[in-house]
């Protein structure tokens, strides 16, 4: 299992687009290397495409909530966008609110909603 | 919870010893619920639900086996799902099945979201292991 997800640079934004049923030591990566990246890069946003997902279960949603978390100490805002409805569902039954994760419906929007909150911070 | 696992035809069975397994063992349990006619939302938390009971068997039962099947009752299609490791057991499966609770680094919701998400769900635990049957109903 040598599997990465790619982690593209566009601009001064990180661009995650999962494809994959991700597995844990995939997920783990992940959160390494984006963090990795955003320091390399000086990126101030990230966005996760997550519309290729079936389901988000606990260790994946607490990897989105955690690498939100981490780009924020490191100076970059994270959009989680593209989750299904079917997705979102689940994951509030299951009990995971993903408070501190900011989403939005599809790529075109995340990326609006990052050039916003930069424009706020300058 | 009835004994599902006797009266099925054919119960698909997959080992689960790495977290690749996982997601093999999580496509299966799609497939069955794609063929038994759950709706989208009730298949996603049925898989869900699986990937919850999954990791759990592996990270805390030291990984085991998988076994899952179409069932039907009065006509009504749904999947069965059974999980069964040889670990050490849950000492208190009360606690264990409470939100929040984790013996280890995870949230907590496995067990108790796992249950949430699907309509029958069975547990037997003791120290020469523990299993976890679920099904979830097309409605």
């Amino acid at each position: 299992m040598t599997d990465r997800v790619p982690v593209l640079k566009i601009g001064e934004v990180l661009l995650v687009s999962i494809q994959t049923d991700l597995d844990d030591q995939m997920v783990l990566d992940l959160q390494e290397d984006l963090s990795n990246r955003i320091v390399a890069t000086g990126a101030k946003g990230v966005v996760i495409d997550i519309s290729a997902l079936e389901i988000v279960d606990s260790f994946v949603g607490r990897m989105l909530a955690h690498n939100a978390a981490v780009s924020r100490i490191l100076g970059a805002e994270t959009i989680v966008v593209g989750m299904r409805p079917a997705v979102a569902m689940t994951l509030v039954e299951l009990g995971l609110s993903m408070s501190g994760v900011r989403t939005a419906l599809n790529l075109e929007r995340g990326l609006k909603l990052l050039r916003r909150i930069a424009a706020g911070r300058a | 919870m009835k004994d599902y696992a006797a009266e099925c035809a054919s119960l698909e069975t997959v080992p689960v010893s790495t977290s690749g397994d996982v997601v093999s063992m999580r496509q299966m349990v799609r497939i069955l619920a794609q063929r038994g006619g759950l709706s989208l939302v009730h298949q996603t938390k049925l898989v869900t639900a699986a990937s919850e009971l999954g990791r759990n068997m592996l990270v805390y039962g030291g990984g085991g086996s998988v076994r899952a099947a179409s069932v039907t009752d009065a006509g009504r299609p749904g999947v069965f799902v059974e999980f069964r490791d040889k670990g050490p057991g849950i000492a208190d499966l009360d606690l264990a099945l409470t939100d929040g609770w984790t013996s280890g680094n995870g949230m907590g919701l496995g067990l108790s979201g796992a249950r949430r998400l699907v309509d029958e769900f069975d547990i037997e635990s003791g120290p020469s292991g523990t299993t976890v049957r679920i099904v979830k109903w097309a409605k």
